[in-house]
């Protein structure tokens, strides 16, 4: 079981400021020569709102999520973040984002707490010890604290990975694939974390596979489908039957899913 | 301590702490150099003079080559696990990553030329003792530019498929004139003539060393977005 609630280490960090759109995503577009990577896609997110993207591999979801943290620079279309132009100005929406992608930004041969003290630095935030350590323990890895990445599992990798935004000041949260490789207790953890995250005023963006936890933490789901975004409804309105039917013929194809 | 030094010092942190738990780099640098001794020695045989002669530049050449596997490593291990984002959503100068990175290439550079340096002597029966405090500044000037510039390339080509191939071709060239000057302000120092007689040299690497800082901290930002 989880020991700590996520709130014990983000209570020491002031609350977010409350504010209207997080995320204004207007006509994005990206192009790879002339393969399409994205069409289209537009989308926003009100703070205190939770977003689960849906969609089958190579439909575009981790270049979706690479452009909203400004990692990647869309083809046209615009994008503000937290009211500012994050393509003219990366820099100064980038302390308001956090991103746990395919990569966990672990370096292996640095300790637990060691990872964290470096990407709190980094980050501008509070390195004391205790707090590393009560992030630590909120994901269950307070017992493996001095023992090296190197030789932890992939589940205990993404809980690291996820402690180390326990620790952030982030706005805008995007996670890839965050619920693969973590069981029954680190779901439930994550599923709190990202509840509490957003009645603190923050905004997410999930991309899975798992339409359950998809259901479970987000306001509205998203389907991209071949690059573009198929759908953009709130979860009050579908039920996991509904989800299901509706990614069959939209992600799928009528045909597939019959 | 302001948040520029913090973010520059914990990458030293990290990457010292790395590196003496990994010893990845240490162990090959100190390995390449025994190699590198063993075919000098073949190579100059017993004759002190022509082992006195060619010195400077078999130390620099030492140097270059273990600088090359050094520097080239230097950022890879940002690229595992995807760190390099990390790095780059990171706020605030990204220079102060940079400075991190170049001090810590320089403290490994300095292990490895106190090896060298160590083994000459050892090899060649030689004593370096008189030439000492003239040929640390001469080090200590030389690295500060290699590591500089190899720092800045070794961040351009960590991106490239082809870097093995790109990086010595790009580097080589470029630390040319820290090179000359290095190889040069040596053999004045080793020949125990005094140290003004080499000023030239001496100006000319600090004013390399200047140049590269300054185009390292400016572009750093650009090379590490891609």
């Amino acid at each position: 079981m989880i020991a700590t609630g996520p709130d014990a280490v983000r209570e020491q960090t002031p609350p977010l400021p409350a504010s209207d759109l997080v995320v204004e995503a207007t006509h994005l577009r990206k192009r790879y020569g002339l393969t399409s990577a994205l069409e289209e896609v537009s989308l926003s997110l009100e703070a205190g709102c939770g977003l689960t993207l849906l969609g089958p591999n190579g439909t575009g979801k981790s270049t979706l999520l690479r452009i909203l943290a400004t990692l990647l620079r869309p083809t046209s279309g615009a994008l503000r973040i937290t009211g500012l132009d994050a393509l003219k100005e990366p820099a100064a929406v980038r302390g308001a984002i956090d991103m746990v992608g395919h990569g966990t930004w672990i370096y292996e041969d640095l300790t637990a707490i060691e990872n964290l003290r470096f990407w709190s630095v980094m980050g501008g935030h509070d390195a004391a010890r205790a707090r590393l350590r009560a992030a630590l323990e909120s994901v269950e890895l307070d017992t493996v604290a001095e023992c090296r990445a190197r030789i932890f599992s992939a589940g205990m990798k993404r809980r690291l990975a996820l402690a180390r935004v326990l620790l952030g000041r982030a706005r805008l949260l995007l996670l890839d694939e965050p619920f693969t490789g973590l069981d029954r207790a680190g779901r439930k953890w994550l599923g709190e974390f990202l509840m509490s995250f957003k009645a603190r005023g923050g905004a997410f963006v999930v991309a899975t596979h798992s339409f359950d936890a998809g259901l479970g933490v987000a306001d509205r789901i998203a389907i991209l489908a071949g690059g573009r975004l198929a759908l953009d409804r709130p979860t009050t309105e579908l039920g996991h039957d509904d989800l299901r039917r509706l990614y069959d013929d939209l992600a799928l194809g009528p045909g597939v899913a019959s | 301590m302001s948040h520029y030094v913090r973010r520059a010092w914990i990458v030293v942190w990290k990457d010292v702490l790395s590196e003496r738990r990994s010893k990845e780099s240490l162990n090959a640098l100190v390995f390449f150099s025994l190699l590198l001794l063993f075919v000098f020695q073949f190579a100059l045989g017993p004759e002190r003079a022509k082992v006195e002669t060619a010195l400077p530049g078999l130390l620099w050449l030492g140097f270059v080559l273990a600088g090359l596997l050094a520097f080239g490593r230097t950022f890879l291990v940002e690229r595992e696990n995807d760190c390099w984002e990390g790095l780059v959503l990171a706020p605030g100068d990204k220079s102060a990553i940079y400075l991190g990175k170049l001090a810590g290439n320089v403290l490994l550079m300095a292990v490895v030329e106190a090896v060298l340096v160590l083994l000459f002597a050892l090899f060649f029966n030689l004593d370096f003792t008189s030439a000492l405090p003239g040929l640390m500044l001469v080090l200590a000037l030389g690295t500060l530019g290699l590591a500089a510039v190899g720092t800045l390339f070794g961040a351009i080509t960590a991106q490239l498929r082809a870097r093995e191939l790109l990086f010595p071709v790009l580097l080589l060239p470029a630390a040319v004139p820290v090179l000359l000057a290095s190889v040069s302000a040596t053999q004045t120092v080793l020949l125990g003539e005094p140290l003004a007689d080499a000023a030239a040299w001496l100006k000319l690497l600090a004013a390399a060393d200047l140049v590269y800082l300054v185009i390292g901290v400016l572009t750093f930002e650009f090379v590490l977005e891609g």
